[in-house]
């Protein structure tokens, strides 16, 4: 943990971040525009027809709300065990980010079920977790910004992340039984051809650079006010 | 008297006498069960099918109302404090809570369902297991708001942040319980209803199992400043 | 019983801000201790710290039994009774519901004679609401005499009482050192006890 928290300073994490993000930032574009590419290049489905073109910007977005999820709930783990700030400023940064993925996984599964379902919105298993999933996080949020104290925020939403991460596995099950239940429609994407992989995983690689690069840029301004106002602060006793 | 009895009574003790304890949980319940067929007509057979789910939500609401001040009026008294110090451990304080507002919200809800059902049109297998679940689900409905209510205890208007946190974490609770009804409705009552029923009795089992712990904990960290 | 209570380097911060550092003391059985200081040095911040609510950002506390040596914060907290600036009176509640509320949760009905030390025996069947500022500062002390701890750790005692409430601080606080209990209180006013004082 030692290694960790040597870089997990703030001064170490400004010049650590400050060298990675231009590639990042790089990467994160050059995979999103070959993913783009490889996207509208390939054939269309034999069923879906080109509507399948919506499943590479849909799959990634729903993959990362989940993955910017489980970020949050380690970084809330670290900042209640060790009490790390740096792992709290991670994880308010991550929020929004993740709550957009989540957003825009809702917005093109909705395109995606018009011509496939003839309707915009069905009440699908996946779709009504993730409409939940966006919930929790502008709860999550939420909390952050309606406790004013710094320190006690910081806590309270690492608790109500880890209560969450806990929660979020029986609410996709409880949503998954209860689809069953109402025999509502499901994405059934079935096998995925295998013309589609590559332009899915450049696309998958593109949406995850893009949060690192998103989450590093948020953390650092994150940082940087704080020492904005530190010096004011200074300034003005 | 144990500590943890003499928390549970105090706590139904001022319940009962601020506001009237639970007559404005349950009025607010019949107001909601009111209001739909309002909303939707006065269909019977389309109110016998959205019952089960109508009465879950409008229980869960009404729960909600008072769960905001679970620890606030006494982390702004001072009385957390003591009870920090007493020898009941948080845990077991968090848990004497959360049966106290169980008590005096989620069981009346429960016992005025079969009423609301009636009015609904529910035959009398379904409103026996709308009963029984939410027998076995309001627990759960406490347990989890009372995590809600400690991450806001130092809020002052934490009542309007605490539905936000909570209810997407009872979507289980809604689901199961009112799925319950929905299985005994289709005539899967055999094995699908009890079925609904297991999972809602785990999910419940399992929130206030362990929401004492995260709810002390977040009390805790509270006191501390 | 406890023999003493150290404080060994503690330090203090809140936000980024420091309140205080490398403070040590030591109060032994039957001592008192006045903490003073403007407002904002820290005197409520180290009384919740001695408490436990507040884990010190460096030091520790030490409290000294016949037996052992207790270190636990949740295990310092059962040799402690707590007189904030807030008295933790509901005002539904009659002030004799109230006091067997903590004497209860400290696990005995409260002595039938301790609303009469305080002088607040008339008031037994009030609620709580009618109580005077004075009056609920009083129930707190009855709390704090039926809660039977032997550190206190007293946040201004003398505050909202009248002369003859004053007074009966003193007298508590004097008896409560002669029994062989140890009190540690933030003031602006001498305590009267010849104690020793923390200036922060």
């Amino acid at each position: 943990m030692q290694f960790l928290f040597r870089y997990a300073n703030p001064a170490n994490f400004m010049r650590l971040s400050g060298a990675v993000l231009p590639f990042t930032a790089i990467g994160a574009a050059l995979a999103l525009a070959t993913g783009l590419y490889l996207s509208f290049s390939v054939p269309p489905d034999y069923q879906q027809g080109a509507t399948v073109k919506i499943l590479f910007l849909h799959v990634p977005a729903a993959t990362m709300a989940m993955g910017v999820y489980v970020a949050i709930a380690i970084c809330s783990f670290l900042s209640l065990v060790w009490r790390h700030p740096l792992s709290d400023t991670a994880a308010r940064a991550a929020a929004p980010l993740g709550a957009m993925f989540t957003v825009v996984g809702l917005i093109t599964g909705a395109l995606w079920g018009k011509p496939m379902w003839g309707t915009y919105w069905v009440w699908d298993g996946r779709l009504t977790s993730f409409l939940l999933l966006l919930f929790i996080y502008l709860g999550y949020m939420a909390l952050w910004n309606a406790i004013e104290d710094e320190v006690r925020a910081a806590r309270a939403a690492a608790i109500l992340a880890l209560v969450g991460a806990v929660n979020i596995p029986i609410i996709k099950f409880s949503v998954e039984w209860w689809n069953t239940l109402h025999q509502g429609e499901t994405i059934t994407t079935g096998k995925l051809a295998s013309v589609y992989v590559a332009p899915l995983l450049t696309m998958m690689l593109g949406y995850a650079l893009l949060f690192v690069t998103l989450w590093m840029m948020r953390i650092r301004t994150a940082i940087l006010e704080r020492r904005a106002r530190n010096l004011m602060q200074g300034a003005a006793s | 008297m144990s500590p943890f009895v003499t928390l549970l009574t105090r706590d139904l003790r001022l319940a009962a006498r601020s506001g009237g304890g639970a007559a404005l949980a349950l009025s607010f319940f019949a107001l909601v069960a009111t209001l739909v067929p309002l909303g939707v007509g006065a269909d019977l057979k389309l109110l016998a099918r959205v019952a089960g789910g109508i009465l879950w939500v409008g229980a869960v609401l009404s729960a909600l109302l008072s769960l905001d001040r679970l620890f606030q009026g006494d982390y702004e008294d001072g009385s957390l404090e003591i009870i920090a110090l007493s020898p009941l451990a948080l845990e077991a304080a968090a848990l004497a809570k959360i049966a106290a507002h169980w008590l005096s919200t989620g069981l009346p809800l429960t016992l005025l369902s079969p009423l609301l059902a009636l009015m609904f049109n529910l035959d009398p297998a379904s409103t026996l297991t709308l009963f029984l679940s939410l027998l076995i689900g309001t627990p759960a409905v406490s347990a989890v708001g009372a995590i809600g209510a400690s991450l806001t205890l130092s809020l002052k208007r934490g009542g309007l942040i605490l539905p936000l946190i909570v209810l997407p974490l009872l979507a289980p609770a809604v689901i199961f319980g009112a799925g319950a009804v929905a299985q005994v409705q289709d005539g899967l009552a055999g094995g699908g209803g009890l079925g609904a029923l297991g999972l809602l009795a785990a999910f419940s089992f399992a929130a206030v199992l362990l929401s004492p712990f995260a709810a002390a904990y977040s009390v805790r960290l509270n006191l501390d400043g | 019983m406890i023999s003493s209570l150290t404080a060994e380097k503690l330090a203090c911060t809140r936000g980024d801000r420091k309140l205080f550092d490398g403070l040590s003391f030591r109060v032994s059985a039957g001592q008192a201790l006045a903490v003073e200081g403007a407002n904002g040095a820290g005197k409520t911040s180290l009384l919740r710290m001695l408490a436990g609510f507040l884990a010190p950002a460096a030091g520790r506390i030490v409290l000294k039994s016949a037996q052992a040596e207790i270190h636990e914060s949740e295990e310092r907290g059962k040799a402690i009774g707590w007189l904030g600036h807030q008295d933790g009176l509901k005002p539904q509640l009659t002030v004799r519901e109230q006091l067997d509320f903590f004497a209860r949760l400290h696990g005995a009905p409260a002595e039938a004679g301790v609303l009469k030390q305080v002088g607040l025996e008339r008031q037994a069947e009030l609620p709580c609401r009618y109580l005077s500022a004075g009056q609920r500062r009083r129930l707190a002390l009855a709390r704090l005499l039926a809660s039977d701890r032997p550190v206190w750790l007293l946040d201004e005692p003398f505050a909202a009482l009248d002369a003859s409430g004053q007074a009966l601080v003193a007298q508590l606080m004097a008896r409560h050192c002669g029994h062989g209990g140890i009190i540690i209180a933030a003031t602006h006013e001498p305590l009267g006890l010849g104690n020793e004082s923390l200036k922060l």
